[in-house]
């Protein structure tokens, strides 16, 4: 294990901080709160010389992801921050990005959707995107927003993936509150991050035609190649993570486990709510009850194989969902997971909970509450359909 | 370094034939031009439109340049992300810094393009834009843009029997960019070659955003026959509809001088889409047009003379 | 034109590799008239050659031009620009 020191950071300046280290060539990026600490960071390392980056201060994030898209083509290492109505924006570019096959690592500070405007921390900017073609990780805490962002940039540049990264972390629950995280040293990340080798070069000697017209007659062809890719995202996950896990102390996995061998009821989420969940399921498991957490880490593509093994002895399962997909039989995980089960023929009753929209909190007494709904179900058998709200005002 | 014959340029292209742009499309002569002119590799970054659809037809490209198509609305953003990237790459030792030049039409400059050329130019990169202008959307069939002329017959601003042809008139995109004070800015018509690819073999040169607003006829759009392409390009000039001018160092200066200007009608007789407007009915109209093409002529000959 | 390819032998992105592939695209076949050059009266001026939107003016060795009829869509503006007028368009 190589040498950390302990720093006490915001998830933001973590995320910043590991972004220097990556040495990106390039960053584009346009402020939004809770982004902006990123970005501020960011600029004074490079103001400081800390970093030898080209920052371009874009005039907007559709901008920022369009100037990230043409540096990673001509080959650059590539760094933005983004949230809600940013993302939003650059919702165009998402696609082209993926579809393009440009490494490019970006970090969602997970913040509400207009309307109404609203600063704080859910996932419907991330959700809102999740059919755009990227690798979406999800953080519980600063140190894992510290330690994806850097195994980010190696994922997304691996010639066999080629795909963007988002890292996605709460807004002002993770972004601005400090924690304390070790830090890998400058040496450590250059050695488990060499500089990024293109897989296609801007050459006159060779030129190439980038972005050309797909008729009929070829689009399906290029969007399967596409489709391919991310078969191989999942497995490439977990060998950057091990290979990461020498040096740091810390394996990641696609999922995060948090008792569940024995467990008979479980939540699964993501986000910095499995944080809380956790704790809760400490308390609850030293009153004897068997209870377990599921923190998806790379929600898209899906872990199918992952959860389903990790559900194999739950008689009960809560999906939590930060958002909303107005209309739908669900909400997003909760879409996915029922989709699942019904795949793999696995019948266990399920509640999938919305909380926590617009950054409204969600307690420990709430989460047990929770549990308590799924053990009732377990024992009956029997679930709601749809999905239920918890946190909002009824009445 | 300028040119001066044309029997000195060299004779292989970086542009293919093949291409699928229509018989006598004015911005083809541009691209041709644009390429001669700077007779290097560049690296182009083309926004959404005609060039960009009929040059690029998967798997056929008519493209001998490194060449990126990313959306309609941000070649400027673009080109501002490849220009950065280069430069920091360039400083490692691990790529060549070539020209980049993004190549955009009306559509994606005067409107939708915008704001990504505003904060190009703003940022100062070291890129030349060049707007190939046939005013209009026409790649989508012929719409109306910022830059279609008043009284203008297009599929969105038809000339009906209330409202004949445009309302409203050509945005001043040229001066929106001056104001910002780039390295260099010019307008040009593929009608006076030399006049235009000394002016992109200029904003290759200059040091920081330069920019090129390029009168670029479109024969299917505004209803001419093929073979008038050129013709209409130069009646566009001599007729004081088009000024020819050049901004350097905060100085405007008048490319060409049209002292005794032809009249107006020679421009718009041999097009379609005017040919409302030589209905006695709508006079007014065409007056209206006549004054906004003196006034804008007025105004660039007093900027020159500052 | 030979068989479509499948996903599998597609280069990554959409990419196109082969620089001006186009050629391979005659757009000769567009076209219902045709240029007929007076190579006697030509005198190499070029004009035709820069106003061309197909690059299908060839610039001889001799410093005269000829069209190439492969991509040549027939619009004419070489005929209409030669300051000489010794350019005719014949229909097809």
């Amino acid at each position: 294990m190589m040498e950390q020191k302990v720093i006490a950071v915001s998830g933001d300046e973590a995320v910043a901080y590991a972004a220097k280290q990556c040495k990106p060539d390039v960053v584009a990026a346009y402020p939004i709160t809770p982004q902006t600490i990123i970005v501020e960071r960011f600029s004074e390392y490079v103001a400081n010389g800390e970093v030898d980056s080209e920052f371009i201060c874009v005039e907007s994030e559709h901008s920022a992801l369009s100037a990230c898209i043409g540096a990673s083509l001509a080959g650059a290492r590539v760094f933005t921050a983004t949230s809600s109505q940013g993302l939003a924006l650059m919702h165009e570019m998402l696609y082209i990005a993926s579809g393009l096959r440009c490494p490019i690592v970006m970090a969602i500070v997970n913040r509400a959707l207009s309307a109404p405007i609203n600063i704080h921390g859910d996932h419907s900017d991330i959700m809102g995107s999740r059919d755009s073609g990227w690798i979406d990780i999800f953080c519980e805490n600063s140190q894992e927003a510290y330690d994806f962002t850097i195994q980010a940039f190696k994922l997304s540049e691996d010639h066999d993936i080629l795909l963007p990264v988002s890292v996605n972390l709460d807004g002002f629950i993770l972004s601005h509150s400090v924690e304390d995280i070790k830090a890998l040293s400058d040496d450590y990340v250059s050695k488990f991050l060499p500089p990024r080798i293109p897989y296609y070069t801007l050459d006159a000697e060779k030129p190439i035609t980038i972005g050309a017209l797909a008729l009929p007659d070829y689009y399906f062809e290029i969007k399967r190649q596409q489709d391919e890719a991310y078969k191989k995202v999942l497995s490439k996950f977990k060998e950057i993570s091990r290979e990461f896990s020498k040096f740091s102390g810390r394996k990641y996995d696609v999922i995060d486990n948090f008792q569940i061998d024995d467990a008979k009821i479980a939540l699964i989420g993501m986000g910095s709510t499995i944080g809380t969940a956790k704790y809760v399921a400490k308390q609850l498991r030293k009153k004897g009850k068997k209870v377990g957490v599921i923190g998806i880490k790379v929600y898209r593509p899906f872990p199918s194989k992952e959860i389903i093994k990790a559900l194999e002895n739950i008689k009960a399962l809560a999906i939590l969902d930060r958002a909303l997909s107005p209309g739908a039989l669900s909400a997003p995980l909760g879409l996915d997971i029922k989709a699942l089960l019904y795949e793999y023929d696995f019948k266990i009753p399920v509640i999938n909970f919305v909380y926590g929209l617009g950054g409204r909190d969600i307690s420990p007494k709430e989460i047990v509450t929770i549990f308590n709904r799924i053990e009732k179900i377990a024992k009956k058998k029997t679930m709601p359909h749809g999905y239920e709200y918890i946190g909002v005002r009824e009445k | 370094m300028s040119i001066k014959s044309l029997k000195e340029l060299p004779k292989e292209e970086f542009f293919s034939s093949g291409h699928r742009m229509c018989a006598g499309c004015g911005p083809a002569i541009c691209v041709r031009q644009t390429l001669i002119a700077a007779g290097r590799p560049v690296i182009m970054v083309s926004a959404t439109g005609c060039v960009e659809v009929s040059t690029t037809v998967y798997p056929y490209t008519s493209w001998k340049i490194p060449w990126i198509h990313i959306a309609f609305e941000n070649a400027a953003a673009v080109a501002s992300g490849i220009e950065a990237a280069l430069k920091k790459l360039s400083r490692d030792g691990k790529a060549k810094k070539y020209d980049v030049i993004a190549f955009a039409g009306d559509g994606g400059t005067f409107d939708i393009g915008l704001q990504a050329l505003s904060g190009a130019i703003e940022r100062g990169h070291d890129f030349l834009y060049i707007c190939y202008d046939n005013e209009a959307y026409m790649n989508t069939g012929i719409q109306r843009s910022g830059a279609t002329p008043h009284g203008a017959e297009t599929t969105t601003s038809p000339a009906g029997s209330v409202i004949p042809g445009k309302k409203e008139y050509k945005k001043r995109l040229t001066d929106i960019i001056i104001a910002h004070d780039p390295a260099y800015a010019a307008t040009a018509s593929i009608a006076y070659w030399k006049d235009y690819m000394n002016k992109v073999i200029k904003g290759l040169d200059a040091k920081g955003p330069a920019f090129i607003h390029v009168f670029a006829p479109c024969p299917r759009g505004w209803r001419f026959p093929s073979n008038q392409t050129i013709s209409i390009a130069r009646l566009a000039v001599e007729t004081r509809y088009f000024p020819l001018y050049e901004y350097e160092n905060g100085k405007y200066t008048l490319s060409l001088d049209i002292p005794k200007p032809k009249p107006l009608e020679d421009f718009i007789k041999p097009q379609r889409r005017f040919r409302h407007l030589l209905d006695p009915k709508n006079k007014n109209i065409l007056e209206e047009l006549k004054i906004d093409v003196e006034r804008n002529w007025e105004r660039i000959k007093k900027l020159c003379s500052l | 034109m030979s068989k479509l390819k499948s996903w599998k032998e597609l280069p990554i992105g959409g990419v196109i590799l082969e620089a001006g592939s186009s050629l391979e695209y005659k757009t000769g076949s567009w076209r219902s008239q045709r240029p007929i050059i007076n190579r006697e009266k030509c005198i190499g001026c070029l004009f035709c050659w820069i106003y061309c939107p197909d690059s299908a003016i060839i610039r001889a060795e001799d410093g005269k031009v000829d069209v190439n009829y492969d991509y040549c869509k027939g619009c004419g503006i070489c005929a209409a620009e030669c300051p000489v007028h010794v350019i005719i368009m014949k229909e097809e």
